[in-house]
């Protein structure tokens, strides 16, 4: 199968801000892919592109296979759960099933009737009197009777308390299992991503700064610690993503492919959220200098 | 798509339905004793030839809910681009709900054109029942009516025929837009009612009396368009003005109406002009009023007609009533299809 996502350059800009740059990802169907960043690092834009809401202003995007602009056949693969989980407040959890049937060509009534009826939400409920969980639920709902290939949430667990949060990623996890779905999910907490993706991209300050399967980036990543040392002077294809030092002793958090052979470094596992902070610590990559030439 | 827009806009049109059905009501009970009320007096003017009498008495009566009804013809546009207009993109946009519906398998463009056109639809019917009913309720004091309120006058001529549906297409687009683009539904509200507003001013004001080239011609002086004719003790000549009304041209939109004097000099516009005829002697003397109740003013009016005095009026006649209904129905409705327009410009590049 064709990827699930795959951008090129991608960039949007509002105004004179760029809100997303310089995007590059190539993610194979089947995964369950964790977006993670701070808040304003551009997940929402990500989401929003793949999503087909907004436009690019420029590189190129592909979600399976297509390019999303809003187009019926585009947006029926693709199930959006945006960010706070919007549902109608004056219609009925019944009004938003009924909703899906009339707007969705492939709408799946009995696994709606089904999740909504395991999950004890009653359909006369008004939507406006939802709690968040439930509110999450029904729109998690929506976006997996429409039976996507794809399917997108935005930060879809930030609202919620903790036994909310768990019981939603169950319900999503057991979903993905039961349907065979590719998933793009945005968190800006790793913990909650720990539990449910095998790939992951940190964004932070609108770039890229990891993307790969969470088995391979936890192999990659090593925790150095040792006398204190300039991390300058590792040897090449030892990539430091941050370096912190005290005045006898350096932890660094490297990347490489290599087994790392210096006896000067205690060398241990790192956690995915050892990572991502690692990577959200690391100030933003100076732009490329110009050489300075010597004046004569 | 039409289910949701009805199931979200029901409550509005409930709303709405009922208020026009209350208004019907009063209107249906009202108008037939209106009507009697009217052909009856007609018979008995017309027996003792004073008809004019009875128009100004029959008026004077009915003139609060003859206005009454006029101006709730006039606002209800205002009111459907208020409360149906501003609000339909900017509450899903303050929810959220907008992304809710966009990631359905439905595009922006449908969803935005079904919206426009089902509401919109049910806007320009609401305002045509509206004005349906006035004008028929209105019928009889419309043929009686004081000049100043006449079908062409502009107070009239927007809660008449079928210019008010034209205006409310307007107000719910207008609505529409401006809360695309400033995203708020309040201040969407407040910008749309100002907006419509000025447009509404301007139109009549500045705009419709040039919609046909305007009738410009002199007429002499009578009582149809002498307004006052009176002497103050401390002058020595007496003062005329005009009333804005065209002798022959019953109900005509009167734009200027102004006395020249013998030498060509133009008065201003509904001011008092003095009129160099005698008051001592000759027709205009206070001893000619004594002939008879009216006699003095008609011969009085002859003299001065006589020195060379007229109304230099520029107006629109009546028969021009329904050229005008559909030329302006025209220009609003071409001023809302470019509105509609960048609506789905805008929902295709810029929203999300």
């Amino acid at each position: 199968m064709s990827a699930v996502l795959r951008a090129h350059d991608l960039g949007k800009k509002y105004g004179k801000r760029w809100a997303l740059r310089d995007f590059t990802v190539d993610i194979p169907a089947g995964h369950v892919v964790g977006l993670v960043g701070p808040n304003g690092a551009g997940k929402t834009t990500l989401l929003k592109l793949a999503a087909g809401q907004l436009t690019p202003t420029s590189g190129t995007i592909a979600v399976l296979g297509g390019r999303p602009e809003a187009e019926p056949a585009q947006l029926a693969m693709i199930g959006f759960v945006a960010q706070d989980t919007p549902v109608y407040a004056g219609l009925s959890v019944a009004d938003h099933l009924r909703l899906g049937a009339r707007l969705n060509p492939g709408w799946d009534a009995a696994l709606a009737r089904d999740r909504l009826e395991r999950l004890g939400l009653d359909p006369r409920h008004r939507a406006g009197k939802l709690s968040g969980g439930q509110r999450a639920q029904l729109a998690l709902t929506l976006g997996l009777a429409k039976r996507p290939d794809l399917l997108i949430l935005d930060e879809p667990v930030a609202a919620l308390d903790p036994l909310a949060r768990r019981e939603f990623l169950q319900g999503l996890m057991e979903a993905v299992a039961e349907h065979e779905l590719s998933v793009v999910l945005s968190s800006h907490l790793v913990s909650d991503l720990e539990r449910t993706c095998d790939y992951l991209i940190v964004l932070v300050g609108s770039r890229v700064r990891a993307a790969g399967e969470v088995e391979e980036l936890l192999a990659t990543h090593h925790r150095l610690t040792g006398p204190r040392r300039d991390p300058d002077r590792l040897p090449a294809g030892q990539h430091v993503v941050s370096a912190r030092h005290t005045d006898r002793q350096s932890t660094l958090i490297i990347r490489t492919d290599a087994p790392i052979h210096d006896p000067a470094w205690s060398v241990s596992q790192v956690t995915l959220e050892d990572l991502v902070l690692a990577y959200m610590d690391e100030p933003a990559p100076a732009p490329l200098r110009p050489v300075l030439e010597v004046k004569r | 798509m039409i289910w949701l827009t009805w199931r979200q806009f029901r409550l509005a049109a409930s709303a709405t339905a009922a208020a026009l059905v209350v208004l019907a009501a009063v209107l249906a009970l009202t108008g037939p004793g209106l009507a009697s009320g009217y052909s009856a007096g007609i018979t008995a003017c017309t027996r003792n030839g004073d008809c004019p009498r009875f128009f100004d008495h029959f008026f004077d009566d009915y003139q609060t809910p003859f206005l009454a009804v006029a101006v709730v013809v006039l606002i209800l546009p205002a009111l459907l681009g208020l409360f149906w207009g501003a609000p339909l993109i900017t509450r899903e946009l303050e929810a959220g709900t907008h992304l809710l519906v966009w990631s359905q398998s439905i595009t922006r463009t449908r969803w935005l054109a079904v919206k426009l056109t089902f509401t919109g639809l049910a806007a320009v019917a609401a305002a045509g029942v509206c004005s349906l009913v006035v004008t028929w309720w209105s019928t009889p004091l419309d043929r009686s009516a004081a000049p100043g309120f006449t079908l062409m006058d502009p107070l009239v001529f927007g809660a008449r025929g079928i210019v008010p549906m034209a205006y409310a297409a307007f107000a719910f687009v207008l609505g529409v837009t401006v809360g695309m683009l400033v995203r708020r539904t309040v201040t969407a509200m407040a910008v749309t009612l100002a907006l419509f507003a000025a447009v509404q001013i301007v139109m009549p004001l500045a705009v419709r009396p040039h919609l046909l080239p305007a009738v410009s011609a002199s007429f002499e002086l009578g009582p149809e368009n002498v307004d006052s004719f009176n002497k103050l003790s401390d002058q020595e000549f007496p003062q005329v003005i005009l009333d804005a009304a065209i002798p022959g041209q019953r109900g005509a939109w009167v734009l200027s109406s102004r006395l020249t004097d013998p030498s060509g000099r133009v008065g201003g516009d509904g001011a008092p002009v003095t009129v160099r005829v005698s008051t001592t002697s000759g027709p205009c003397a206070p001893s000619q009023h004594s002939q008879g109740p009216g006699k003095g003013f008609d011969t009085c009016i002859a003299e001065i007609n006589r020195l060379g005095y007229r109304q230099e009026a520029v107006y629109q006649p009546f028969e021009r009533f329904w050229a005008f209904q559909w030329i302006e129905t025209g220009i609003y409705v071409l001023v809302t299809a470019g509105l509609a327009g960048l609506c789905f410009r805008w929902i295709r590049r810029r929203l999300s």
